[in-house]
C-alpha cells in the first residue's frame, strides 16, 4: 500500500510529506516533521493536548488525517512566537505561573490564541468554556484562566 | 486502508457501494476515534468535504439547507441559522470541545447512530428532513425515519446524507435543546430533550414538538408530551404533564453514565426546562 | 524559629524552563527519537484473571518489519521479591492478573506493523474466577491472587488476598466512647481513581551489544528506574544510564515502572533502540491507579464538642500484587486531632485490578474523607460550629499524634483560625447551596539527595541535582542556591542530571524535593562558600577563619583581620584557576526533619435538586507551607490538589463490569474536572516554619488533595439535607438521595 503525498503549509512554511492513509496529522507533525510541540494525551479528541490551528480553525490534530491537509495552512505551537518575541499569551502564562508540568501548555497556547483572535474581550466564563477541551491536571485551571484574561487585556490595550 | 477524496455525490455513492467496509469521512470526530480505539478498520475512507455544496449553509424556502460537511463551528457563526433554529445550533455546539466543534458535523452526528447524539433530538423537534443520495438517486427522508438502532441508521450500504433541511417556521416560534451531563462539558449526554414551539398571538402554544435523546435505543419524538403543551401557556400543570409523558416514553439502560431511574426522571425535567426556553424564544412570557 | 528575612525567597520569578514549555521545545517522554529506532506495541490480557496456557509468537515474528517479540519467558527470575512483582506486572508470567495485564510485546519498524504483529500473536487463556471488590476479595474463599503472601498474624476470617495488617493509636477507645454524649458510626466506600496525568508513559531504550544501556523515560525517579531495571535486566547500575525527560504529570503515578523493562528487553533482543509509548487506554488499564476502599469510622463526642474517642477500620484494595499502603491512611486518618483515645486498623487486599502506585498523599484522602464526614455529622447533630469544634480538638505542638510521634511546630491551628476569620466562612449561602469544611494532613518526607554546584569563572553557577521536576522545583532550587550564595537569581542554572552524572537521589515524591534538595543545595552552597573564603584568605594572605561571607562576597571578619575590600563570588571565581583550581560545592545526604503539613478547606457547593448536578461555587484552601519559597508555585500545588480532590469527590471512578473488565479507560468516561467546571481556587498560604529546614520549608505538594473529598461531601450534605457515604457522588447517586 503506497503512501499519500501531501503538500501543505506549516507555520508559514511550505512543507511536503508522505504519510500512511490512516496516519493522523498529529502523528505526521510529531514523527515526520519533528514538530513535537503538539502532544498525544489521549488520541481521541478528549484532552486537547494536540491542538493546532487548521485553516484558521482550532482543531485536535489527532482527529485530522495527514492526508486531509493537502493545500491547507496549519499553525502549531512552534509557530506562535515570532523570531523576536513570545506571544502575549505565552508571556502571561509564564508571568502567572500558569504551568507546572507543561504538557498541556502547547495546546492551551494554541487554543487561547484562537479564542482571543475570535473574542478579544472574553469573560471568565467564556474563557473557561472555550478551554473546556484542554485538560490540565496540575494547575486546577485558576492561573491559566487569569493568564488568558490578562493577555487579552494587554492585547486589547496594544491594539487600542 | 484507502483514503479517497470524492468529487461528486455519484462518486461517493459508487465508492460506498464498491468496498466491503467503506466509511464516510466528514469531520472525522467519530470515525477517527473508532479507528484509534481499534473498533473499526475501514477498507476505504471517503472524504466528502470537497463535494460541491457540502460545505454550504443555503437559505431555502424560508429555512436552511445544511450541507453534510458543515462543521458545528460554522453553524454557530451563521446568524440567520442561529436566529431561526437556535435550539438546533446550540445542540450541535454542545458536541465535544471547541476543537471538536471545528470538525464535527451535524450530519455526521446523525449518521453515527448514537442514541445520545446531541443534534438528533433538536432535529426531530425541528421536523428536519434529510436528503439521501444513493444508487437509485435522491430522496428526502424525515430525520426520524433514519433512526434505526444504536450504531446504525436506516441508510442503505451505498447511501449517504448530502444535506439536512431545517424548514421555515411561522412567526412566534422558538426551539431549545438541553442535555444532562455530569460535568459542564466534554461528556456524552446522559439524557437530553429538544423542544420546538409555535405560539399564537396570545402566547398560547399552537404547535409543539418534543423529542428525547439518550433514553431509548434511538432518539424519540414524544407526541404525548407535545400534546400536553398544546393550548397552554406552559402553566405548571401542562409542564408537569409534559414531564410525566416524557418519563413514560423513556426506555433507557443502566450504564456507566446513568441509571434507568436517573435518566427517566431527568428526561422529564429537561423537557420541561427546554420548553420554557423555547417558549421565551418564541416571544412568550413566563 | 525566628522570622528570617530573605532577598529572593518569597518572590515570584519566572521559571527557568518556562520558555521551552510555552513554545513546545521542551522534550517529554515521547518526544525523543533516534535513528534506527523501532516502535513497540504491547499485547494485553482481555481477561481479569486467566492462566496463560500458551503464547505462539511465530506468525508475529515472521511479519516483515518485526525485529523482536518478547513474553514473560524472556525475563529471568530476580531475587528481590518487590522487583519480581514489579517485573511480573510489566510482563505477566504464567497468569494474567487483570484486564490490561501485559502478556507480550513487539518491536517493529513502524507502530503500524507492531500493531499488526500483535494481532498475529496467538495466546491461549484459561479464564479463572476473578474479584475486583475489596470486601469481596477479603472474604474467605475469594479467588486468590497469589499464594503464601497473607499478612502475618492474620486469621482464617480473612482470605489469602489480605497481605497486610496495621494498627496505630493509644489509650482505650471503649472507655472513651463511654464518656461520649453522642456517637456516630458510619461505613464508607470510595472508588479507585487515577492520577490522571495528561502525558502517557513513554520511554526510549537503547541496549547495545556491549551491554551498556541508555534509557530515556518520563519518570519521577530515574535512579529508581535504573536500580529496578538493572536488576531485571541483570545489568550493573553503572552500565545503565537513565535520563529523565521533562515529565507531563506524575502525582505519584510515575514513581514506578511499567514499560521500561519491556523497552530494554526488546532493545536487547532486536539490537536497536526501541521506543515504547502507552496509549490512553493502556494508561488507565495498566498503569497504577490508587486504591478503592471500604471503611468503618466511629467517633464519640461530648455535647461541648470534645472528641472522647475515635476509631477507624480501613480496608484498601491495591490491585493484583502484594503491596502496603493502608498504613498511610491509618496514620493520617486522625492526625488533625488531639485525642486521648484513638485506634486505627488497616488491611491491604489484592484484587484482579492493575497494581496500585502512589497518588498524591497515598492512602490519606479516603481515610480523611471518612473521618471528616463523621466529624461533620457530629457537629451538625450537636449543632456545633465545624471550625470551632476542630479548633477545640486540634493537634498542636507537643501533642501526641494519633500515629505515634509528638508533633513539633505545626500550623493546623493557624489554618483553622485563618479559615474562621476568612470572609468565605461568613458569606451568606445561596439557595440549594451547602458549605463544607475539612482538615487535611500529610507527613512529607526527606530521603536521599545528591547535589553538585559548580562556580563558573564568570561568576555564574551550574547546579546539578537528581530529582525530576514535576512542579517547578528547578526554580525553587535555583532560588535557594542564589539566596544562600548571595547572588542574583539569574546567575544560577539548575539542571537535572542523568544517573551517570551525579549520585543517587530518591524519587520525586513525598513532597520532598523543595525540602530535601533544598537542604542539600544550601549545604552545597555553604561548601562552595567555604572554599571561596579559603581562596580569598589565600589571596589576602590571612587566616581562613578570618574570612566571612556576606551578601555574595568574601570579606575580612572584623577590622583586626585586615582592611581588604570584599571580593565577590565573580571575582573569586575569575581567578580560581590560579588559586587552586575549579571551585565547586557538593552535598550528599538524607535529611530527615521534614515537617508535616496541615490544610483546611472551605467549599460552597450548589446542587440542582431536580437533577443532582453539583457545581463548585466557591473554594478557599488554607495550607501551612512552612516557608513558601516561590508563593505562586505553592499556590499552584494547592490549587492542583484541590481540583483533583474535587474530581475524586464528584465524578472520577474506575468502573468495572461483572466480567472484571474496566469499562471507562478513557478521558471521555473517566471524568476529570474541566475548566468550565470550576471557579477560581483561593489558595491561602500559612507559614509556620519547619524547624527542621534552614529556611523553614515544609513539603506542600500533597496535603491539598486530602481535604476536598470530605469538604465537598460535607457541602453536599448541607445542600441537600442528606448525607452520602460513597464516592464519587455522581449525579444519579445524589438525585437518588434527594428523592
Amino acid at each position: 500500500m503506497s503512501k499519500v503525498h501531501v503538500s501543505t503549509t506549516v507555520n508559514g512554511d511550505a512543507v511536503e510529506f508522505l504519510c500512511e492513509s490512516d496516519e493522523t496529522l498529529l502523528d505526521v507533525l510529531r514523527d515526520r516533521l519533528n514538530l513535537t510541540g503538539a502532544k498525544e494525551g489521549c488520541g481521541t479528541g478528549d484532552c486537547g493536548a494536540c491542538s493546532v490551528s487548521l485553516d484558521g480553525r482550532l482543531v485536535c490534530s489527532c482527529l485530522v488525517l495527514g492526508a486531509e491537509v493537502e493545500g491547507s495552512a496549519i499553525e502549531t505551537v512552534e509557530g506562535v512566537a515570532t523570531e523576536d518575541a513570545l506571544h502575549p499569551i505565552q508571556r502571561h502564562l509564564l508571568e502567572n505561573a500558569a504551568l507546572q508540568c507543561g504538557i498541556c501548555t502547547p495546546g492551551i497556547v494554541v487554543a487561547a490564541k484562537a479564542l482571543l483572535q475570535k473574542h478579544p474581550d472574553p469573560t471568565e466564563e467564556e474563557v473557561r468554556y472555550w478551554l473546556a477541551g484542554n485538560l490540565c491536571r496540575c494547575t486546577g485551571y485558576d492561573k491559566i484562566i487569569r493568564a488568558v484574561l490578562s493577555a487579552a487585556a494587554e492585547m486589547r490595550g496594544a491594539s487600542a | 486502508m484507502r483514503y479517497v477524496i470524492a468529487r461528486s455525490c455519484p462518486e461517493a455513492v459508487a465508492l460506498l457501494g464498491g468496498a466491503e467496509d467503506a466509511r464516510i469521512l466528514a469531520g472525522g470526530s467519530d470515525v477517527l476515534v473508532r479507528m484509534k480505539l481499534e473498533l473499526q478498520k475501514p477498507d476505504v475512507l471517503i472524504d466528502i468535504k470537497k463535494i460541491a455544496g457540502f460545505r454550504e449553509i443555503a437559505a431555502e424556502n424560508g429555512g436552511y439547507r445544511i450541507g453534510a460537511a458543515v462543521s458545528g463551528a460554522e453553524m454557530g457563526e451563521h446568524d440567520g441559522l442561529k436566529s431561526l433554529w437556535p435550539g438546533v445550533v446550540e445542540a450541535v455546539e454542545l458536541i465535544g470541545s471547541t476543537q471538536v466543534q471545528g470538525r464535527a458535523t451535524m450530519v455526521g452526528n446523525l449518521c453515527n447512530g448514537s442514541p445520545a447524539a446531541d443534534s438528533v433530538p433538536a432535529m426531530l423537534a425541528a421536523a428536519a428532513v434529510a436528503r439521501v443520495e444513493g444508487p437509485d438517486g435522491t430522496r428526502d427522508v424525515p430525520v426520524h425515519a433514519l433512526l434505526d438502532k444504536p450504531g446504525s441508521t436506516t441508510l442503505g450500504k451505498a447511501e449517504l446524507v448530502s444535506s439536512v433541511l431545517l424548514p421555515a417556521r411561522p412567526l412566534r416560534s422558538g426551539d431549545a435543546y438541553l442535555r444532562f451531563i455530569p460535568r459542564t462539558e466534554m461528556d456524552i449526554a446522559v439524557a437530553s430533550a429538544g423542544v420546538s414551539l409555535s405560539l399564537d398571538e396570545n402566547g398560547v402554544v399552537s404547535a409543539a414538538m418534543v423529542a428525547l435523546g439518550a433514553v431509548a435505543p434511538t432518539a424519540v419524538l414524544v407526541a404525548k408530551a407535545a400534546n400536553a403543551l398544546l393550548g397552554s401557556k406552559l402553566d405548571t400543570a401542562a409542564l408537569a404533564a409534559c414531564a410525566t409523558a416524557c418519563s413514560a416514553a423513556c426506555n433507557p439502560i443502566d450504564d456507566k453514565r446513568g441509571t434507568v431511574e436517573f435518566r427517566t426522571k431527568v428526561a422529564g425535567v429537561l423537557a420541561s426546562r427546554a420548553a420554557k426556553i423555547a417558549y421565551q424564544r418564541a416571544g412568550g412570557t413566563l | 524559629m525566628t522570622k528570617q528575612t530573605f532577598k529572593i525567597l518569597g518572590s515570584r520569578p519566572i521559571r527557568p524552563d518556562g520558555v521551552e514549555k510555552v513554545t513546545g521545545k521542551a522534550l517529554f517522554g515521547a518526544d525523543k527519537s533516534v535513528s534506527g529506532m523501532l516502535h513497540a506495541r504491547i499485547l494485553r490480557s482481555p481477561h481479569a484473571h486467566a492462566e496463560i496456557v500458551s503464547i505462539d509468537t511465530g506468525k508475529a515474528e515472521a511479519l516483515a518489519g518485526v525485529k523482536a517479540v518478547i513474553t514473560g519467558d524472556d525475563f529471568a527470575p530476580v531475587e528481590n521479591q518487590e522487583t519480581l512483582y514489579t517485573m511480573q506486572n510489566c510482563m505477566a508470567q504464567g497468569r494474567a492478573l487483570y484486564d490490561g495485564h501485559a502478556v507480550a510485546a513487539v518491536a517493529a519498524t513502524s507502530r503500524k506493523i507492531a500493531g499488526e504483529a500483535l494481532s498475529l500473536i496467538e495466546v491461549r487463556y484459561k479464564t479463572l474466577p476473578h474479584v475486583t471488590d475489596v470486601d469481596e476479595a477479603m472474604k474467605p474463599g475469594a479467588p486468590l491472587l497469589h499464594e503464601g503472601v497473607k499478612g502475618r498474624h492474620l486469621g482464617d476470617d480473612v482470605s489469602g488476598n489480605t497481605v497486610s495488617y496495621c494498627r496505630f493509636g493509644h489509650g482505650d477507645v471503649e472507655a472513651g466512647f463511654a464518656g461520649a454524649d453522642k456517637i456516630v458510626e458510619r461505613s464508607f466506600k470510595t472508588a479507585a481513581a487515577h492520577q490522571g496525568y495528561i502525558e502517557p508513559h513513554a520511554c526510549l531504550a537503547d541496549l547495545g551489544a556491549d551491554g551498556r544501556g541508555d534509557l530515556w523515560c518520563s519518570t519521577q525517579g530515574h535512579y529508581l528506574v535504573r536500580e529496578t531495571c538493572a536488576e531485571i535486566m541483570q545489568m550493573e547500575a553503572s552500565q545503565l544510564r537513565v535520563t529523565a525527560s521533562e515529565i507531563g504529570g506524575g502525582f505519584g503515578g510515575k514513581t514506578t515502572i511499567f514499560i521500561e523493562p519491556v523497552a530494554l528487553m526488546l532493545s536487547r533482543k532486536a539490537g536497536k533502540p526501541v521506543k515504547v509509548v502507552m496509549n490512553r487506554d493502556e494508561v488507565f488499564r495498566a498503569s497504577g491507579p490508587t486504591m478503592s476502599s471500604s471503611m468503618d469510622i466511629k467517633i464519640g463526642m461530648r455535647k461541648d464538642g470534645k472528641i472522647t474517642a475515635a476509631q477507624a477500620r480501613l480496608r484498601y484494595q491495591g490491585g493484583a500484587f502484594p503491596y502496603e499502603m493502608v498504613s498511610m491512611g491509618a496514620m493520617s486518618a486522625f492526625a488533625a486531632y488531639d485525642l486521648e483515645h484513638v485506634q486505627t486498623e488497616g488491611w491491604d487486599v489484592m484484587t484482579n485490578r492493575p497494581k496500585m502506585i502512589s497518588y498524591r498523599a497515598p492512602g490519606a484522602p479516603m481515610a480523611v474523607y471518612a473521618v471528616e464526614s463523621v466529624v461533620d455529622e457530629l457537629c451538625r447533630t450537636l449543632e456545633l460550629d465545624p471550625l470551632d469544634t476542630r479548633l477545640k480538638n486540634a493537634a498542636r505542638e507537643g501533642v501526641k499524634s494519633s500515629y505515634g510521634p509528638r508533633f513539633k511546630a505545626i500550623g493546623l491551628v493557624e489554618c483553622l483560625e485563618a479559615a474562621r476569620a476568612h470572609p468565605h466562612y461568613s458569606a451568606p449561602l445561596a439557595a440549594n447551596t451547602g458549605r463544607g469544611v475539612s482538615c487535611g494532613f500529610w507527613f512529607n518526607f526527606g530521603g536521599q539527595v545528591s547535589v553538585s554546584m559548580a562556580i563558573n569563572t564568570d561568576g555564574t553557577v551550574n547546579l546539578i541535582e537528581g530529582n525530576p521536576d514535576i512542579g517547578g522545583s528547578r526554580a525553587s532550587i535555583s532560588m535557594m542556591a542564589a539566596e544562600a550564595l548571595g547572588i542574583p537569581l539569574g546567575r544560577v542554572r539548575t539542571t537535572i542530571g542523568d544517573t551517570a552524572s551525579i549520585g543517587f537521589s530518591d524519587t520525586t515524591d513525598g513532597s520532598r524535593v523543595t525540602f530535601a534538595v533544598g537542604i542539600a543545595t544550601i549545604n552545597a552552597a555553604n561548601a562552595a562558600i567555604r572554599e571561596m573564603c579559603k581562596r580569598a584568605a589565600k589571596i589576602w594572605e590571612i587566616d581562613e577563619d578570618a574570612v566571612e561571607w556576606v551578601d555574595g562576597a568574601a570579606q575580612p571578619a572584623g577590622h583586626n583581620a585586615g582592611d581588604f575590600p570584599p571580593m565577590s563570588l565573580a571575582e573569586i571565581a575569575a581567578t580560581s584557576g590560579k588559586t587552586g583550581g575549579p571551585i565547586a560545592g557538593h552535598h550528599e545526604g538524607a535529611p530527615d526533619k521534614a515537617g508535616v503539613s496541615f490544610g483546611v478547606h472551605l467549599v460552597d457547593v450548589e446542587v440542582d435538586p431536580e437533577t443532582g448536578f453539583t457545581a463548585i461555587k466557591r473554594y478557599t484552601a488554607f495550607q501551612d507551607a512552612g516557608k513558601a519559597i516561590h508563593p505562586a508555585y505553592v499556590e499552584g500545588q494547592i490549587q492542583g490538589g484541590v481540583v483533583q480532590g474535587i474530581g475524586w469527590a464528584l465524578n472520577e471512578e474506575y468502573v468495572y463490569g461483572t466480567d472484571g473488565r474496566l469499562q471507562n479507560p478513557g478521558f471521555l468516561d473517566y471524568r476529570i474536572p474541566v475548566a468550565s467546571d470550576l471557579p477560581m481556587i483561593d489558595a491561602v498560604i500559612i507559614e509556620v516554619p519547619n524547624p527542621g529546614h534552614p529556611f523553614g520549608v515544609r513539603g506542600v505538594g500533597e496535603t491539598s488533595i486530602v481535604p476536598p473529598l470530605a469538604a465537598v461531601s460535607n457541602g453536599v450534605a448541607q445542600a441537600i439535607g442528606q448525607r452520602l457515604f460513597e464516592l464519587p457522588m455522581s449525579p444519579p447517586k445524589i438525585l437518588k438521595a434527594i428523592s
